[in-house]
């Protein structure tokens, strides 16, 4: 199966900061392919590279086997985008959005409308096909933007972050919405900065940080890469952290990973055993454990290990 | 909160089995497309269009009521003089707005969206500059009509308005492109708006719309003289009245001419370079 996406060595710089430091991806036909990577790591410029509105400064990228930079208006035939921020008009209503976007794509009036009738049943937004999309909820919204993408279908649909800022009901209904799409054999790069959503959605992803993809894989494969085991203390009380850190490590020696709560401690098992080794010494060393748990490690994790630092996410909860 | 739909995702397969395969559309279509939506707009945010008319009506009854015995003898007399350069200034006020309404769908992430589409890629430009003629020409007709209740009788007849209104058009349509420039350069839409009337303002006040040349000071006639502003609103006056002057409607497409040749060349160097 050829690949609906490659880039070799990609490089864009903005002035003195060098957006994407040499970006390699290959996505497959018919995938979720994940860009994961904190605010700044070159993931929408990545997008926007790809989705021919920016030219790289070197490097090669194909889309659907189509160069970005010689053949953009091949490539545009092929490509949907959904921005960063809802990229419809909100003084429109609904149905006159995806009206405009099929009339620009050089659909009659009339296929235009009944093109736009299908979408907004099929996202549900049929009740609210006539009211202006500025009194839409951001869920709504979001749906209305992604329909907007696939008046025709797109061989490749790029969305970038397309649940920031949503509530929890929000996102769920994009993910179920972006599963869909994907069964349907339209190949997704989505951008994200939470590890559970590329976790969830995406069958490979890649990690980003200062324009330079640092891993690659399945979600399965990143997680086995910082180790099988992960477990988890949380101390009930702050002030035992450096009783308990001592007491786990004399037990494992090494193995500790660096977190971002003082109050929970992580580190790798090698065997399970180690788990009622740690849960004695504990005991012995008087600490009141609040939570014990032994699991594969979160992204949260592998992106620590990767980046030596909390992904966005963590950094802006501490920051609180 | 009710705002938030109760439907569920429906089906999303039998949408994405069969998308329409449409031919490529033609630059003209996708122009037209661009400029029913600005028509769209006005529809559904007619305020916009009455915020900007509301300030020259507002101007042309305090003019004609409280200056307009003093400066031509009886409101009446005046209101035959202001009338014409009023509408020069509403519509060239309201040009702004193509700048603002540029930066702002630039902001919002619309413009994006249009330049990832296969389409003739100056279409958004050039729709959004064809939808503001349009709305140009519908400011204009609301200013004749409110001049008419008042008293403004253009002695020139029904042509008379027609061929005013198409110079303005033509030099609203030339000054468009001077804040298509201030929109693509600017951060946010209010900045544009700010910029544009600095440049604006002077060149709107510093005219013969509300008093005549000859009664400003000679180094200031030779300034409002030259102001094309001026030209503007001396031969749309010429020309609502049937006594114009060939000589006005040619500086006023000349300067046009060259505002043009001036400003599109680096709108579209603009308009192509990387956000």
């Amino acid at each position: 199966m050829p690949n609906a996406i490659e880039t070799r060595a990609l490089v864009k710089s903005f002035g003195k900061t060098r957006a994407l430091d040499g970006i390699d991806l290959t996505v497959r036909e018919g995938t979720v392919y994940g860009l994961l990577g904190p605010n700044g790591a070159g993931k929408t410029t990545t997008i926007r590279v790809l989705a021919t509105l920016l030219k790289p400064d070197s490097g090669q990228a194909t889309v659907a086997g189509l160069d970005v930079v010689r053949e953009p208006d091949a490539v545009r035939r092929k490509v949907g985008l959904t921005g960063q921020y809802a990229s419809v008009d909100e003084d429109l209503t609904g149905i006159e959005n995806l009206v405009l976007v099929g009339r620009l794509l050089g659909l009659s009036w009339k296929d235009a409308r009944r093109r736009a009738a299908e979408l907004l049943e099929a996202f549900g937004l049929s009740s609210a096909a006539d009211r202006q999309v500025r009194t839409y909820s951001g869920g709504m919204r979001r749906r209305i933007d992604i329909g907007a993408s696939l008046v025709t279908v797109p061989d490749i649909l790029f969305l970038d972050e397309p649940t920031t800022g949503l509530d929890p009901r929000g996102r769920n209904q994009v993910w179920e919405l972006v599963r869909r799409i994907a069964e349907e054999g339209t190949t997704v790069l989505l951008t994200t900065q939470y590890l559970d959503e590329a976790d969830r959605l995406a069958n490979r992803l890649a990690v980003i940080d200062h324009g330079r993809v640092i891993a690659e894989g399945t979600s399965a494969e990143l997680k086995a890469s910082v180790g099988a085991n992960a477990m988890h203390v949380r101390v009930a009380d702050a002030s035992q952290a450096d009783a308990a850190n001592a007491a786990i490590g004399r037990v494992l020696g090494n193995g500790m990973m660096p977190g971002s709560d003082a109050q929970v401690i992580s580190a790798r098992l090698t065997n399970t055993a180690q788990a009622s080794e740690v849960l004695a010494a504990l005991t012995a060393a008087r600490v009141d454990v609040a939570e014990f748990s032994v699991g594969t490690p979160t992204l949260d994790e592998v992106f620590l290990a990767l980046t030596g630092k909390p992904s966005e996410e963590e950094a802006v909860e501490r920051a609180r | 909160m009710t705002t938030e739909s109760i439907d569920a995702v429906g089906d999303v397969h039998s949408v994405l089995a069969v998308g329409p395969t449409p031919a490529a559309p033609s630059a003209f279509s996708t122009v037209l497309t661009i400029a029913w939506r600005t028509m769209l707009k006005i529809k559904h945010v007619p305020f916009q269009l009455f915020d900007v008319v509301v300030t020259p009506i507002m101007f042309t009854l305090l003019f004609t009521y409280i200056f307009g015995g003093a400066l031509a003898g009886t409101p009446r007399e005046y209101i035959q003089y202001l009338l014409p350069g009023i509408l020069v200034q509403t519509i060239v006020f309201i040009t702004v707005y193509t700048g603002v309404g540029l930066n702002t769908d630039i902001q919002k992430g619309l413009y994006d969206r249009f330049r990832s589409l296969p389409m003739w890629q100056p279409s958004p430009l050039l729709g959004a500059l064809l939808g503001d003629v349009f709305r140009y020409s519908l400011a204009g007709a609301i200013i004749i009509l409110v001049g008419f209740i008042i008293g403004f009788r253009p002695a020139g007849g029904f042509m008379g308005l027609v061929w005013s209104m198409l110079l303005i058009l033509v030099f609203s349509f030339a000054l468009s492109w001077l804040w298509i420039i201030v929109g693509m350069l600017m951060k946010t839409p209010e900045t544009v708006m700010t910029v544009s009337f600095v440049f604006l303002m002077p060149l709107t006040f510093a005219s013969d719309i509300f008093v005549r040349l000859e009664t400003m000071p000679g180094w200031l006639q030779a300034v409002v003289g030259r102001n094309p502003v001026t030209l503007l609103a001396r031969a749309t006056r010429g020309l609502i009245h049937g006594n114009v002057v060939m000589w006005d409607i040619w500086w006023v497409l000349i300067s046009s001419a060259v505002i043009t040749a001036i400003a599109v060349p680096i709108a579209m160097r603009l308009y192509y370079r990387e956000r």
